[in-house]
């Protein structure tokens, strides 16, 4: 397999888009960029132990490792991909709408209606209603790879409450902070307003019944989730309350919240919590984190969630192999994005191709997410793959299988220079009533270490500021700047 | 603001207040009980400490005996005294951790900072020495100056900046009426007659206890008489640690809360009452009606502003 550097082409030349930050390596020696990678580092540990400390007492502050060259996208790649991410989210918005509806995808035998209505994501709950605005997915942080110049492949569609966006921004100023002549040799496009761009789209699907000014919270399990840095961060920079479970209660089917002036209503709850622990009424009893009533609330449309529940169903692995069929159904459309070749283990043909091949696939559970519970073929030992065979005929719905893409590289900053590393993009993507946009950049991870293919922070990857420049034309141009 | 969000700041500043008052009582009391025999014991000293911080029963109920070196492990480092200075630091830093979208960047790294640190100074115990406390107990109080001093520059004049300043008062006036609880017995006029130099050093200890050492001097250029130190940590309006310089205060920024929220309630009637009494208040008076039972009728009335806030705004 050939590998797809985003830095070098073929012809061991900088591709156009890399060719500023090509040239200032050249520039800068290996000793100056080691002491800014100690210098972000210790930007990073005041940051994080300003914001990311996890556990209670003794325990260590966990930072995510954090690489400082930029991963560049050009303007046209990035106008690309974000006509892919709002047509893919409107699609999956639009299958949200449909199945929790009149299921015209399901009657038109498009997509099985088992694996929907027996899908462990979806919630009968949710059956026959329709949140404000119709909108159910506010927020999805669409998981991206490529594998060449040309294609971007959706890894995974997240939902529910994707995670990250704080990092995308503190990344950035960061990285402000430590290369500002590297900003002033590229235009890079801002993404400082997605905390603005997300309240605008909390604010406009507020409960068409509520009157006056939307009153919107953003809701946490709690100070020892592991998540809960970003909570607060975003609730600082959105200026909303950031509230837990028992700071709400719900009366007459309306939600209020306590404070010092008594109970305030609540109109839009922006939701970091799994639907599971929401409401101990409808969904776990022993949930000590939700609102008991929240769900009756909901139901009568007298608050809105975000993102709305039940939307697991969407961003579930075998949900996604639908995905270009449910783009071209809703849309009439041939998606922008593609979707990774998937075999359906529970198709029988499928099944049988994946485990005479299962030393070259990928496979992974469908509802596991976070890297774990899969099996990398290519670096599996023979008794992890019999193990897994096992697993797999056992129970073959539960499994998906792919084969291992050839993931594109970046150039990361290591002690002797740079190196390439692989790595992935998460961006963003915000749908409110009346619009779907996209803040240009997302949150890149990267796998540290040579060769892995893992960038899940669970595991050791780190991120990468990601900058979105307008192009230059030929190489030509460079000279003149 | 979220009743939450108040408590967590109200809590958080008196947990601040308090461990800076524990580090000040303890350096006084270390001066005090290393005198020769013969200008008292270094046992009742301790017990003194123990009392005036409201952990004495539990000392003695942990089975430790009554020695400086373990009034001051118990007191400072303890895990299992709910009230020593490291778990008040501890609760500082977690109810700051929940509210940490009310606090602005400098209050924050001033209690983060100090929990890392109290972890390292944890870290060493082993390594106690008489200069290592001595350093903890410096560290204890620049921790609460920049805390108190970030709070003081940074906040917003909002709920958040009232709610944290009354924590602060309220805890502080509990505190001096503690230590004046514990000591009344040096401050009755009558000992002046016995008193000498044996109680003077009781005098200046108890003044070093509120910082008030210095202040003591400008505000009545003479040498120590008890019923002025009374007078100073009752009475005398420009001392900040005194009962009616904390509940000027308190009545201040309650009455901020209650412009903001168009009401005055049970705690601002409490306030002023207190504060008015305290206004209306002699030495004499106290003297005659007694030191001792003032004293521990202030305390009581100060919890009971304590419950009110709580039930007014904190549901």
């Amino acid at each position: 397999m050939v590998q797809f550097d985003e830095m070098m082409g073929g012809d061991g030349q900088p591709r156009i888009s890399y060719q500023r930050l090509s040239q200032w390596l050249s520039s800068v020696d290996v000793q100056w960029l080691s002491s800014r990678r100690e210098q972000a580092e210790l930007l990073f540990r005041r940051i994080g132990i300003t914001f990311a400390v996890y556990g209670s007492q003794e325990s260590t502050e966990r930072l995510i490792p954090f690489d400082i060259l930029p991963r560049i996208i050009s303007r046209n790649e990035w106008t690309r991909l974000e006509r892919g991410l709002i047509q893919r989210v409107t699609a999956l918005n639009l299958f949200l709408k449909d199945i929790y509806g009149d299921g015209q995808i399901l009657k038109a035998g498009v997509v099985p209606a088992d694996l929907i209505y027996r899908n462990p994501g979806f919630c009968s709950e949710m059956f026959g209603r329709r949140p404000p605005h119709d909108v159910y997915v506010h927020i999805a942080g669409v998981d991206i790879v490529r594998t060449d110049d040309k294609n971007f492949y959706v890894l995974e569609d997240n939902a529910r409450t994707p995670s990250g966006v704080s990092y995308m921004l503190e990344n950035r100023e960061v990285m402000m902070r430590l290369f500002p002549e590297l900003f002033s040799l590229h235009r890079v496009a801002p993404i400082e307003d997605y905390p603005n761009e997300l309240l605008a789209t909390l604010r406009s699907v507020s409960p068409p019944r509520a009157t006056g000014e939307p009153v919107i919270v953003l809701m946490t399990p709690g100070q020892y989730n592991s998540a809960f840095y970003e909570h607060s961060f975003l609730a600082d920079k959105l200026g909303i309350e950031l509230v837990e479970g028992r700071d709400l209660f719900v009366r007459d089917d309306i939600v209020y919240m306590r404070t010092t002036e008594g109970p305030r209503r609540v109109d839009v709850i922006y939701r970091r919590i799994d639907d599971d622990f929401l409401d101990p009424l409808i969904f776990r009893a022993d949930s000590a984190l939700g609102v008991a009533g929240l769900m009756g609330a909901y139901n009568v449309g007298n608050v809105t969630l975000a993102n709305a529940v039940g939307t697991g169903v969407a961003d579930d692995k075998a949900t996604y192999t639908y995905m270009p069929e449910i783009i071209r159904f809703y849309l009439g459309e041939e998606p922008l994005l593609l979707n990774v070749p998937t075999y359906r283990c529970r198709e029988p043909d499928a099944l049988a191709y994946v485990l005479e091949h299962l030393n070259e696939l990928v496979v992974k559970e469908v509802n596991g997410s976070g890297g774990y519970g899969m099996l990398v073929g290519p670096h599996a030992s023979k008794a992890q793959i019999e193990e897994f065979r096992l697993k797999l005929k056992a129970n073959p719905d539960n499994f998906i299988a792919q084969p291992t893409l050839a993931l594109s590289t970046c150039p990361i900053s290591v002690a002797q220079g740079i190196a390439p590393r692989h790595v992935d993009l998460r961006p963003f993507v915000l749908h409110g009533a009346n619009s779907v946009k996209v803040v240009p950049g997302g949150l890149t991870r990267v796998a540290m270490t040579e060769k892995s293919l893992v960038v899940n922070s669970s595991q050791g990857g780190g991120t990468k500021d990601t900058w979105v420049i307008d192009d230059l034309l030929t190489r030509d141009d460079i000279n003149i700047i | 603001m979220l009743s939450r969000t108040a408590d967590n700041l109200y809590w958080l500043a008196r947990y601040m207040e308090r461990a800076d008052f524990l580090s000040r009582a303890i350096e006084a009391s270390r001066r005090l009980a290393s005198l020769p025999k013969t200008y008292g014991s270094a046992e009742s000293e301790w017990d003194s400490v123990l009392l005036s911080s409201g952990s004495s029963e539990s000392f003695v109920a942990s089975g430790r005996p009554l020695e400086e070196e373990h009034v001051v492990e118990y007191l400072t480092f303890a895990a299992d005294n709910p009230g020593s200075i490291r778990n008040c630091l501890y609760l500082a830093r977690t109810n700051a951790r929940a509210v940490r979208t009310a606090l602005t960047v400098e209050m924050w790294e001033a209690i983060n900072g100090a929990f890392l640190e109290m972890q390292s100074f944890e870290n060493r115990r082993k390594a106690t020495s008489t200069e290592e406390l001595t350093y903890f107990l410096e560290f204890v109080k620049r921790t609460s100056l920049s805390y108190d001093g970030g709070a003081y520059r940074t906040m917003l004049r909002n709920d958040a900046y009232w709610f944290s300043r009354l924590g602060l008062f309220v805890e502080r006036a509990d505190n001096t009426a503690r230590l004046l609880d514990v000591k009344y017995h040096v401050l009755l006029p009558e000992k002046e007659s016995v008193g000498g130099s044996l109680d003077y050093f009781q005098w200046s200890a108890l003044l070093r206890a509120v910082s008030a050492h210095n202040a003591y001097h400008w505000v009545y250029r003479t040498s120590m008489k008890p019923w002025l130190v009374a007078d100073l940590l009752i009475l005398k309006p420009e001392m900040p640690r005194s009962l009616i310089s904390c509940y000027e205060s308190i009545v201040r920024n309650l009455d901020f809360l209650a412009r903001s929220h168009s009401r005055q309630g049970p705690a601002q009637r409490q306030a002023r009452k207190l504060h008015n009494h305290l206004q209306n208040l002699t030495m004499e008076n106290v003297f005659q009606s007694g030191l001792h039972e003032f004293v521990s009728n202030f305390i009581g009335e100060n919890n009971q502003l304590g419950l009110l806030i709580s039930e007014q705004y904190l549901f």
